[in-house]
């Protein structure tokens, strides 16, 4: 049976999802504005000629190059932690089990700057100078829950008579790893991936203790929202950044659809 | 007849739980074997250590004259058909069924033609493409079965594989099965639950009750000489008398069985009172009061019925009366 | 059947008669790089709380003390702490409110494509990027901005000026006012409020409000007694995130609002421009504590079975 929403409901569902999407569509009115001075609304004219002095900016290019750097090391270490720490809390139970899950989690349930500040100064403790390496490090530590969200949600969907049905018909493990396993989980294995990737990509607390002299583009954003200086570039970075964020998160959904309801819970 | 499974003093503990405790059992080549018993009696602990998933905590297990305590499941000449399919979802059915061909590194065309072979087999010829999710329970459980087969196991291990499946389709599949075990030749083992299950089908049947092998015999033998109160009880359901009464009656200290269709009402014999009655179409099951102990009695479609709380005496031929081995379950 | 002679067979073979050194392999990689990597810099966080610093040479001074925590309690660093908690559970509180006819809508009534929509419609949001999201607040706060224009231009300029003029919430303009940052933490986090929520609701079978309102129940009372109740573990699980985040942000309150500082603020200066690590540390593990015992609650009220 099913009852008919109430008008009340149904304003204030909808009054909620505007809340959440109207500020997000106004960057796209300010990539366009011929302001360059100040946030003026509405925008006194429509150019496209910021778009062509963005491209021309190499600090823009220089930082969007590290960032995708960061994410993409920090992504491919998340995921074969992430995979391995979820295969070994769904199949088996061991002492401890929940303390594991609890390290996993802990990275993002606890405040980022507590990350930043907590890496910072341990690599001042043992001198470890501040790199691209460092970056990763921070990056691929909080990645790490997001793969193994999405893995063990499939891992308890998967069947367990899997393994020992594979294992009976003649497979040894790594066997069984090939053609059983991993067939079974790569799609879940790459929404994790994308979603780790598309973190990663946006971070900017952990990074601004991790990352030294290096600007990631959200660091570039940051010095930009603190002092602005070139407005208009910004409202175009702003605007890209959203776009190629979308496509991961749309690309998770659709990969992980009908198999779990909440694939990018715990960002 | 060579043994096909031997299993020596095993058991498997998790934890303080003895999942099998000390069983040492026989399977013959060649037959239809049964492991029957309640949820959590050890009886797919047993299966599941024969097939190695499960390693004994002591003991060994035999395959073949072979010491397989050490094996790994990929290892053993032992094919499972599990009790819900385990059918790789990835896969089609042919990929399915070609499976342990694939990993035995025989030819493409070749595992083709031997899957669809086995699926001819089961009935499902022209399901080759179809995915698993879009077969009925039935068809997935054919499945699972020419997956096994196809790699010419010498022993096949059913785990409850009717459970999942409606009354009809159950009997019929236990028809099918019986035919193709003589088909095949091969050594069927079989866990179930259902005691009519594992009657009509199986040559010896193995009755589990808490990690312990109660008796093993044919089902005619089970049937007519339980050797343990828990055995008389779950095959068919027979009375248990106490042994006093077991005493007065041929003066032996003994429990014994009486089975409810044996025993009919006389005009003298034991002397008890009728509690209630259940009419179950073919029959009607009456509940009788003797001495504080209550005897089952099965009287046929036709017979004349006493009233609830009536006198009655109960009767049977001497050979009814089973003696029973152990005194407790 | 596998080749006993192959490397992979053999060390399978060792797996499967040891299982517990498949699941030591599996588990040694991921707990040493968040064993080295996170707790152990967490620890050193926490032990640099027990040092001092030196108040005339700035140096730290490596002796243990309770000196750092002490100084918590002076009334321009208690503040910053009493500040934030209320930020943040006046920012909870908000997201609950605006989280659940979202969440509800979502889960009971959209079906198909909505469904869809409703998903993606929150999903998006969550996963754009936070400064992007923190900037578009700043061009809709901004004096010549979006929400001055719509005020002026519905010549409600003087109910603006009103609100503006309210100590404590009010402030020169929407951009430097208190309102103005918990406007922004309210739009950031509301999506990790919206999800559990939702996710707790869609446990509800519809035939149980069915037989609350068999039982007589008008919809008022169903959703009083029968649905906030089991979408409360729903919540609780939300605001673990909205309650840490807005902890320890350090962005938002640095970006659109006041002078005053938040926790997040203050450990960042600590740390960087003063070079005082110590009192840095203590105010981290206020975030710490604040979340433990957050955690215990919540873990009591059954919040991570909504997670």
């Amino acid at each position: 049976m099913h009852y008919k929403a109430s008008l009340g409901l149904k304003i204030a569902a909808a009054a909620g999802l505007l809340f959440l999407h109207l500020p997000i569509m106004l960057i796209f009115v300010y990539a366009f504005t011929t302001e360059d001075k100040s946030y003026q609304w509405p925008p006194p004219g429509l150019t496209l000629k910021w778009f062509a002095v963005t491209w021309n900016r190499p600090d823009v290019w220089t930082a969007l190059g590290l960032s995708l750097r960061v994410a993409a090391i920090s992504t491919a270490v998340a995921m074969v932690l992430g995979t391995l720490c979820a295969a070994a809390v769904a199949r088996s139970r061991f002492f401890g089990r929940e303390t594991v899950s609890l390290l996993v989690i802990l990275p993002i349930a606890l405040p980022g700057i507590i990350t930043g500040i907590s890496l910072r100064s341990a690599f001042n403790l043992v001198d470890i100078p501040f790199s691209f390496w460092t970056i990763v490090l921070g990056h691929a530590t909080f990645c790490i829950v997001v793969v193994y969200n999405n893995a063990v949600a499939r891992f308890r969907r998967t069947s367990g008579s899997l393994v020992e049905a594979s294992l009976d018909l003649g497979a040894t493990y790594f066997q069984t790893l090939r053609f059983v396993i991993l067939p079974n989980i790569a799609t879940a294995l790459l929404a994790g991936g994308m979603l780790a990737f598309a973190l990663s990509f946006d971070e900017v607390i952990v990074t601004t203790f991790t990352a030294g002299q290096q600007q990631t583009l959200p660091i570039w954003m940051l010095e930009e929202l603190v002092r602005p200086r070139q407005r208009p570039v910004t409202n175009v970075v702003a605007m890209v950044v959203v776009l190629v964020t979308f496509l991961p998160i749309v690309g998770a959904y659709y990969l992980t659809r009908g198999t779990e309801t909440v694939a990018g819970q715990g960002k | 007849m060579a043994s096909a499974v031997k299993f020596e003093a095993t058991s498997r503990f998790f934890g303080d739980t003895r999942a099998v405790d000390d069983v040492t059992l026989e399977i013959e080549e060649g037959e239809f074997f049964a492991m029957l018993g309640p949820s959590g009696s050890g009886k797919t602990t047993c299966l599941r250590l024969i097939a190695g998933f499960e390693r004994p905590s002591q003991g060994r297990v035999h395959i073949f004259g072979q010491d397989a305590t050490n094996t790994p499941p990929y290892r053993r000449p032992v094919n499972t058909v599990f009790q819900d399919y385990a059918l790789f979802p990835h896969l089609n059915v042919q990929d399915n069924v070609a499976y342990g061909l694939m990993i035995a590194r025989v030819p493409k065309a070749e595992r083709h033609h031997a899957a669809d072979e086995a699926l001819d087999l089961v009935a499902l010829g022209g399901f080759s493409k179809r995915k698993p999710s879009e077969l009925s329970g039935g068809q997935r459980q054919r499945v699972a079965l020419a997956r096994a087969l196809v790699n010419k196991p010498k022993v096949l291990l059913l785990d409850e594989p009717l459970g999942a499946l409606d009354l009809k389709l159950r009997e019929q599949m236990q028809g099918e099965l019986k035919s193709l075990q003589r088909q095949l030749g091969i050594t069927f083992v079989f866990v179930t639950h259902d005691q009519g299950e594992a009657l009509s089908m199986a040559d010896r049947v193995a009755v589990f009750n808490n990690g312990k092998v109660q008796q093993v015999d044919s089902p005619l033998v089970l049937y007519d000489s339980p050797k343990t109160p828990f055995v008389a009880d779950f095959v068919g359901s027979s009375n248990v008398l106490p042994v006093e009464m077991v005493q007065r009656l041929i003066g032996v200290a003994k429990l014994a069985s009486l089975r409810p269709e044996n025993i009919r009402l006389a005009e003298d014999g034991l002397v008890g009172t009728v509690e209630s009655q259940a009419f179950l179409g073919a029959a009607t099951r009456l509940e009788v009061a003797v001495d504080g102990a209550r005897i089952s009695v099965l009287l046929p479609k036709g017979a004349e019925l006493p009233n609830d709380g009536s006198e009655v005496h109960l009767a049977w031929d001497a050979d009814a009366l089973n003696l029973l081995e152990a005194t407790n379950g | 059947m596998a080749s006993t002679a192959t490397f992979g067979g053999r060390v399978s073979d060792a797996f499967w008669r040891k299982p517990r050194l498949l699941l030591a392999l599996l588990l040694v990689p991921p707990v040493l790089w968040l064993g080295i990597v996170y707790l152990g810099s967490l620890f050193a966080l926490l032990a640099q709380s027990f040092f001092s610093i030196d108040e005339f040479s700035g140096l730290i001074n490596y002796d243990f003390t309770l000196k750092t925590y002490g100084e918590l309690f002076r009334p321009s660093n208690f503040d910053i702490l009493l500040r934030t908690v209320a930020m943040a559970g006046a920012v909870t509180l908000a997201a609950a409110i605006v989280a659940f006819p979202i969440a509800y809508y979502a889960a009971r009534y959209a079906n198909g494509r909505w469904k869809v929509i409703f998903y993606l419609g929150v999903m998006l949001p969550l996963w754009s990027s936070y400064l992007v999201k923190v900037y578009s607040w700043k061009l809709i706060l901004a004096k010549e901005g979006i929400l001055n224009w719509l005020f002026e231009t519905l010549h409600l300029s003087w109910v603006l000026q009103a609100y503006l003029s309210v100590p404590g919430i009010g402030g020169y303009s929407l951009s430097v006012s208190w309102t103005g940052t918990f406007l922004v933490f309210l739009y950031v986090w509301l999506p990790f409020m919206i999800l559990p929520v939702q996710a707790a609701l869609e446990r509800v079978p519809s035939s149980m409000l069915e037989a609350s309102g068999d039982l007589g129940a008008q919809p008022g009372q169903t959703l009083r007694y029968v649905i906030l109740p089991l979408a409360l573990p729903g919540i609780i699980a939300g605001s673990i995130f909205t309650f840490s985040l807005t902890l320890g942000d350090y962005i938002i309150p640095q970006i659109v609002g006041t002078s005053a500082r938040m926790i997040g603020q203050a450990v960042y200066q600590f740390q960087g421009t003063a070079g005082n690590i110590p009192l840095a540390a203590a105010f981290a593990v206020v975030p710490i504590l604040v979340m433990g015992i957050y955690l215990t609650i919540a873990r009591r009220m059954g919040a991570f079975d909504a997670l």
